[in-house]
């Protein structure tokens, strides 16, 4: 056991050096900063065991990302907010490429105005591009849920964004059990995928196909997705025997007598965990993977326990339907036998949520059945 | 050069591809894949060689080509290097390959980043004018007066054509030079030149495109040869952004720019006074020119 004091940025830095990654491109912006920093100070030591390399945009993060991964190279990338919306384009390349990339995004609100809180709406936005996102709730869970990224990634040959919270926890401080870096490495090993560039292999990769092709392609990278709960869960296993810690697509505390639950990904499952003896036959949910939306779980948790309400804590806004993890939830519940009702409080804007505001809502969504959305700013 | 004198058993260009004939740009991947090949991996971004390359799992080339979107060339191309040096593989040559849009306009900040950053491969620009891929549309290498579907009579492209070579001289790079298609020995010795510098390397090829041009496809070879007696496209090298040469000089006196316009469909309707301000434009980028050459004769 070696606990050190870190904050969530530096986690995901330490996590990625423990690893060891070929290259890191990357890009500068509030609240990803440390993580770059952090990387940079590990190849000025001499400690990365790759190359670093600060590139002129988060665009170009990606696209070097790609380039290098595409050679067979294991790669890591950070961003958040703006950047990650900048990258969108390449976002699509990667997965349809079936590159293994690892790439943090912190989360903050995109604008206009500028703003900097942690809206979750930059990454949940980037939904349908085919990469696996996974949400963590504190620092240590970011280190590990990174290094277990890099094999789920290279396992499945799809990209994986880790997604945390700006400030909340980017840059809260946490003690933080770090893994040994032999066993660190050992545990994962070195990247094994094939490379897609082979100068003596002669190859038209990734040009122009007809859309037969292009439709067999996005059914087998689907399929392969819809694996990927298994997969986690097996390396879990496996990190749990090594390490002692594990985690699951979701990971749920449910009290005897529990009725309703509250759903909740990233830093507000934190809030909701510590409120939760507060409140009354109440278990909770945290949602940790997004993409793929682990729905078998989910049903089968809800009626293991006959759920009859549940309140999804969404720190995004689709504009013109709601919370974004509401809708989601409800198209996962539609066909269950007595799917629970869905209500939604939405902290749009990356509003901080406090144990306060979460009892108040509580207790008014228990009474007001009606009201299916609900605004974090109205309980302020 | 005589046909019979290339070398057929280096020959990287498979029969069988889908450019368009008389097309400049598949002449000059011919000659670049051929001068640089075997061990060689080319990122390719958006652009007309996206359809010559063919549809998979057929290939025009004898090595990969790893396509990638639009903007993204100059960033792809820093990453497949490094991705091959992490694997081992530092003696493969990595040549990005993009068309004028993706140099000149949407390509710029990439290729820009990885020049300010010295990244060790090469940049091969193969400029036919305009987005001839989605049926020619300007961009900022059309040159002045040439009509373009987004430039339709009565308009015409204004502005000058973006000196994309004084840009990259001013990067530093290690080496930047220009070719064309009528000029192969030219062409393969800057090739090979910049096949044994390490660090950033740029050309520029000015590569005719007959249905975008409006000209015979027959009249490939002899148009890039009246580019480059014209001056309209001289062809030079420079050295670490400083060292300024002529390699291939007009023989004689420069030819009259009405000549290399005047069969060209997309220059057809081209008042006699912009020509002429077109000539003056040539004329003062030559003698600008001619004077770096002289300043790096003197410097020597």
């Amino acid at each position: 056991m070696a606990y050190e004091l870190m904050s969530g940025s530096q986690a995901a830095a330490v996590a990625v050096q423990r690893v060891g990654v070929d290259l890191v491109a990357a890009y500068p912006i509030t609240p990803q900063t440390a993580i770059v920093e952090t990387l940079a100070n590990f190849e000025g030591r001499g400690e990365l065991g790759g190359e670093f390399v600060s590139v002129e945009s988060e665009y170009a993060a990606l696209a070097c990302s790609y380039g290098a991964a595409a050679a067979g190279a294991r790669v890591f990338t950070a961003t958040a907010s703006h950047g990650l919306a900048y990258m969108h384009e390449m976002i699509h390349w990667c997965s349809g490429a079936r590159v293994p990339i690892v790439m943090v995004n912190v989360n903050r609100t995109i604008g206009a105005p500028w703003s900097l809180d942690p809206d979750q709406g930059d990454s949940l936005s980037q939904r349908d591009t085919g990469w696996m996102q996974i949400y963590c709730s504190g620092a240590q869970e970011v280190l590990d849920t990174v290094m277990q990224a890099f094999l789920l990634s290279e396992e499945l040959l799809l990209p994986c964004m880790v997604v945390f919270d700006g400030f909340y926890i980017s840059h809260t401080y946490e003690a933080v059990d770090v893994p040994d870096l032999e066993k660190a490495r050992a545990f994962i090993g070195p990247p094994t995928f094939a490379a897609q560039v082979q100068p003596e292999k002669p190859a038209n990769i990734h040009a122009l196909i007809t859309g037969d092709m292009q439709a067999d392609l996005v059914r087998s990278r689907h399929k392969t997705m819809l694996r990927a709960p298994a997969v986690f869960k097996e390396i879990n296993q496996r990190f749990a025997e090594t390490f002692g810690r594990s985690y699951g697509v979701i990971d749920s505390v449910m009290p005897p007598g529990t009725k309703r639950v509250i759903f909740a990904a990233g830093a507000t499952a934190e809030t909701v965990r510590w409120t939760l003896p507060e409140l009354e036959e109440t278990g909770m949910v945290q949602l940790r993977m997004f993409r793929p939306f682990p729905r078998e779980d989910i049903c089968n948790l809800f009626e293991a326990h006959d759920i009859e309400q549940v309140v999804v804590v969404d720190r995004n806004c689709s504009t013109g339907m709601g919370g974004i993890l509401a809708q989601e939830l409800q198209a996962a519940i539609y066909g269950m036998e007595k799917p629970p009702a869905v209500k939604d409080l939405i902290l749009a804007g990356g509003i901080d949520l406090t144990p306060d505001m979460l009892i108040r809502a509580m207790t008014e969504t228990a009474s007001v059945d009606k009201v299916e959305q609900k605004w974090g700013v109205d309980l302020r | 050069m005589r046909i019979e004198e290339l070398n057929q058993e280096s020959e990287m260009l498979n029969p069988g591809h889908n450019a368009c004939p008389g097309c400049g740009a598949a002449l000059a991947v011919r000659y670049l894949t051929r001068a640089l090949g075997p061990n060689l991996a080319i990122v390719l971004t958006a652009s007309c060689w996206s359809i010559i390359a063919g549809m998979p799992p057929l290939t025009a080339l004898k090595c990969p080509i790893l396509h990638c979107p639009f903007p993204s060339a100059g960033s792809v191309g820093s990453g497949v290097r490094r991705g091959l040096n992490a694997k081992g593989q530092h003696d493969t040559t990595v040549v990005v390959l993009a068309g004028d849009g993706g140099t000149f306009d949407i390509g710029l900040q990439a290729l820009s980043g990885a020049a300010q950053r010295n990244e060790d491969y090469l940049f091969v620009c193969y400029d036919n004018e305009a987005y001839m891929n989605t049926g020619m549309q300007t961009s900022s290498a059309t040159p002045f007066g040439a009509r373009t579907n987004t430039a339709p009579y009565p308009l015409f492209k204004e502005g000058q054509k973006k000196d994309i070579m004084q840009i990259m001289a001013a990067h530093g790079i290690p080496y930047a030079a220009t070719a064309t298609v009528a000029f192969p020995e030219d062409m393969e010795k800057k090739l090979k030149k910049a096949q044994e510098i390490r660090g950033f390397r740029f050309m520029h090829i000015l590569s005719p495109c007959p249905p975008g041009w409006g000209t015979d496809s027959s009249d490939t070879i002899h148009l890039s040869r009246l580019a480059v007696n014209t001056g309209f496209f001289p062809l030079y090298e420079i050295v670490n952004g400083v060292s300024w040469k002529m390699t291939c000089q007009p023989e004689g006196k420069r030819t009259p720019l009405k000549e290399y316009l005047q069969n060209q469909r997309r220059f057809k309707q081209m008042e006699d006074i912009r020509i002429e301000a077109l000539q003056e434009e040539v004329d003062h980028d030559w003698e600008a020119l001619l004077e770096k050459i002289e300043a790096t004769k003197c410097s020597d």
